[in-house]
């Protein structure tokens, strides 16, 4: 297994869009902490930035990535190897490299300018991010044959978790606002990770003040520690489940 | 094994590699089971009728990763590397290869870890004269180690030389499993093309 990751972590690393992503990302990264004077600002523009470059990058690459080595892949399903083995070893590389680029593109600068909770739980966060979209990416790709399609459905997939979940959950707000829906809204949290990380990075900005009566409700509940295990929980399960999915379904498609 | 297009070839062999996963029934590899097994492909070299490989790879990469990946028991058997004289284009990438190039690559993949059963599809479409002479002349002698060698082609004059046992398959189904010996009785004809063509009018 580790020999086919080393293989995988080498061609992405050497590919040019991994290393453009990292630039940008460091180039971003410092530019916001040096806009404004004071840090804790700066990580806010940087987080919502983040929040929307890290999954699109990560859910958009792999999907590609996948699609474009069929045929490395079409040559070792032929080879003495487990079709698991395979099939993770291609989760395993993407998600270190494009982890790693993020920790060097964006965890570095933070740790310059902010290296206590809050930059160390954006780092997490991101750093989860980018795993659980290599893992949404890597479903998308071996459920569609067809790449155009695949990509396709990559995109949308982006879409909802970025813009169209939030949208849904204002207009259940909107509906229901004759009902408490403070509770509800904890659980509605755990089906967006990219939702559930920007909370938990905000919580612990004390910028949860803002966000009014839900913002003191949150904090109740994300702010202690089975609050927190819950939301580590839930991460991890947004990866797990995806990944779990392909592998079943790559283990019996057809190549 | 020959047959007509589409009469299911390299369907079987895909599934004999367990590149395509069977619907029903199974494959038995020295009477285990192949399903949710892997190791048994290690006695297997196999040569794809369209040899893909990835694009940013050079060939000395591909051969390179092979070794590394399942060359750590067996002794290496680079006749065909070098026979096909592929040293001197180890550095070219695998995208820039013409198809003829591609086949040479794969037949020598199949040849190189020195598997006790080597499927062939179609190994000697595309490949120029002197070539496809050099892979016939491998074939023959790995045959006479006592090899299982499982053969796929259209070019019937090729496999005189080549075959002991003919399958013909057509539509999914083996219409015949003879050795050749009894196939020149049956049809009174010594070259195998004519053979088969006979056989193929009778029905």
């Amino acid at each position: 297994m580790k020999k086919i990751i080393k293989y995988v972590m080498t061609d992405i690393l050497r590919n040019r869009i991994v290393l453009l992503y990292t630039v940008f990302l460091f180039v971003i990264s410092f530019s916001m902490f040096s806009l404004e004077d004071n840090t804790s600002k700066g990580l806010l523009s940087l987080l919502n930035i983040i929040l929307i470059i890290v999954p699109l990058v990560s859910i958009i690459f792999s999907t590609i990535y996948v699609y474009n080595s069929a045929e490395f892949v079409e040559l070792l399903v032929s080879q003495p190897l487990k079709r698991r083995t395979i099939w993770l070893s291609l989760f395993i590389g993407l998600s270190a490299s494009l982890s790693f680029a993020f920790f060097i593109g964006a965890g570095i600068p933070v740790l310059i300018y902010q290296a206590n909770t809050v930059g160390i739980m954006m780092i997490t966060m991101g750093i989860f991010l980018s795993i659980i979209f290599v893992a949404i990416a890597m479903l998308t790709a071996v459920k569609m044959r067809d790449k155009a399609k695949g990509i396709g459905a990559a995109i949308l997939l982006w879409l909802y978790f970025s813009l169209l979940f939030d949208g849904l959950v204002l207009f259940l707000l909107f509906q229901f606002a004759d009902y408490p829906l403070e509770k509800p809204m904890i659980g509605l949290t755990a089906f967006n990770p990219v939702d559930l990380g920007r909370i938990m990075i905000l919580l612990q900005m004390d910028v949860s003040a803002l966000m009014g009566y839900t913002g003191a409700i949150f904090k109740d509940f994300f702010g202690t520690y089975t609050g927190v295990i819950f939301s580590f929980g839930v991460m991890c399960l947004w990866i797990l489940i995806p990944v779990w999915l392909s592998t079943r379904k790559f283990n019996r498609k057809d190549l | 094994m020959i047959g007509p297009n589409a009469s299911g070839k390299t369907t079987l062999i895909k599934t004999i590699l367990g590149m395509v996963v069977q619907d029903s029934g199974f494959i038995t590899f020295n009477g285990n089971n192949i399903l949710h097994h892997w190791q048994y492909r290690e006695q297997i070299g196999y040569m794809p009728q369209i040899g893909r490989y990835p694009d940013n790879m050079t060939i000395g990469h591909v051969l390179d990763m092979m070794k590394d990946i399942r060359g750590n028991k067996v002794t290496l058997d680079e006749d065909l590397v070098e026979a096909f004289e592929l040293k001197t284009l180890m550095h070219k990438r695998m995208r820039t290869l013409s198809g003829g190039t591609r086949q040479k690559i794969s037949a020598s993949l199949a040849f190189l870890f020195s598997p006790t059963v080597l499927i062939l599809d179609e190994p000697t479409a595309g490949l120029d004269p002197v070539a496809s002479e050099i892979l016939k002349e491998k074939i023959i002698t790995e045959k006479s180690k006592g090899k299982l060698i499982l053969v796929t082609s259209h070019i019937l004059s090729e496999l005189d030389d080549l075959v002991t046992q003919v399958v013909y398959m057509q539509d999914g189904q083996i219409r015949f499993h003879k050795s050749i010996e009894e196939l020149r009785s049956d049809t009174g004809e010594e070259k195998l093309n004519k053979a088969i063509a006979q056989f193929m009018r009778k029905k």
